[in-house]
C-alpha cells in the first residue's frame, strides 16, 4: 500500500511543476527532447531571464539537465524524478478507489 | 505561495445512488466510517484531531494522524492527512445531489487549498498534465 510514499520526495516536484509555464517548458523537452534556451523561449513566448528562471527551478527538482555548447545552453527533460509523482498517483489512486468500493457496499447495508 | 492555485492533485469521482444524508453519515460517524476507512476517533467538529489506524506493515506503523478543517454539514468535509511524521496532505470530501443520488468527489493536494478564482484554471491544466505525464513515463520505461 501507498501511504507511505513520502511526502518530502514528491514535494519539489510538485512545487516546480505547478505553475503552468514551466510545466509547458517541461512538456515541450519531453516531446522535442533536446532544446536550447532560445528555442524554449520562442516556445513559451515570454522572456528569456523569465524562461531562464523557470529552468532553474526545474532543474533543481532534477526534472531537467542541461549542457553547454559554445554560447548556447542546451535543456533536456529528465523524467526519471517524475517517479516519485507517478508512484504518489498509482498508488493513492488505488487506494481510494478500493475505499469507494468498501463505501458502496456500506451503504447498501445501512438503512434508507 | 502565488503557486499555490495549481498543487491539487489527485481527483476521484463516484456517483452513489444514494441520498446524500446517507452517504454524509458514512463519511462522519465513527462507527460507519470505520466499516470502509479504518478505525477512528473522528468527530465532524474542525479543530479535531484524530487517527486513522490500520494493520501496521513493513513501512508503515499504520497510522494517518489527521485534523478535521472544514466542516459544512452534507456537503464538503476536509481533514489534513498525514503519514509518517510527513506535515500532511489534504483531502477533501465534497457531496453533489445528482438525480440519482449523490456524487462524492474525493480531491488529495499537497498543500493547503486556494479558493481564489484563478483556481479552476489552473487546476485543469494541472489535471491535463497528470493524463500526460502516465504517457511521459511509459514511453521512458
Amino acid at each position: 500500500m501507498v501511504l507511505f510514499v513520502k511526502r518530502a520526495s514528491v514535494n519539489p516536484v510538485f512545487r516546480a511543476l505547478a505553475d503552468p509555464t514551466r510545466r509547458a517548458i517541461f512538456e515541450q523537452l519531453t516531446r522535442q527532447g533536446e532544446q536550447t534556451v532560445h528555442a524554449l523561449t520562442h516556445f513559451a513566448g515570454v522572456s528569456q531571464p523569465a524562461v531562464s528562471k523557470h529552468l532553474t527551478v526545474l532543474k533543481r527538482a532534477r526534472l531537467v539537465r542541461h549542457r553547454r555548447q559554445g554560447r548556447e545552453t542546451h535543456y533536456r527533460a529528465h523524467v526519471d524524478a517524475l517517479a516519485p509523482v507517478a508512484d504518489w498517483l498509482t498508488q493513492y489512486g488505488a487506494f481510494w478507489r478500493e475505499r469507494f468500493d468498501q463505501l458502496e457496499d456500506l451503504l447498501k447495508r445501512m438503512d434508507p | 505561495m502565488t503557486d499555490s492555485a495549481s498543487t491539487r492533485t489527485l481527483v476521484l469521482e463516484r456517483d452513489l445512488p444514494h441520498p446524500q444524508e446517507k452517504v454524509w453519515r458514512a463519511l462522519t460517524e465513527g462507527p460507519l466510517l470505520a466499516q470502509w476507512m479504518m478505525n477512528n476517533d473522528f468527530q465532524p467538529v474542525v479543530g479535531h484531531s484524530f487517527t486513522f489506524r490500520a494493520t501496521p506493515m513493513p513501512n508503515w506503523n499504520g497510522i494517518v494522524e489527521c485534523q478535521v478543517l472544514l466542516v459544512e454539514p452534507q456537503q464538503k468535509l476536509s481533514y489534513r492527512w498525514g503519514v509518517g511524521g510527513a506535515d500532511g496532505w489534504i483531502v477533501t470530501l465534497t457531496l453533489t445531489p445528482t438525480a440519482s443520488g449523490t456524487q462524492l468527489r474525493m480531491e488529495q493536494s499537497g498543500f493547503l487549498p486556494d479558493q481564489t478564482p484563478a483556481y479552476q484554471g489552473a487546476n485543469y491544466g494541472w489535471q491535463k498534465f497528470l493524463g500526460n505525464l502516465e504517457r511521459v513515463v511509459a514511453e521512458v520505461n
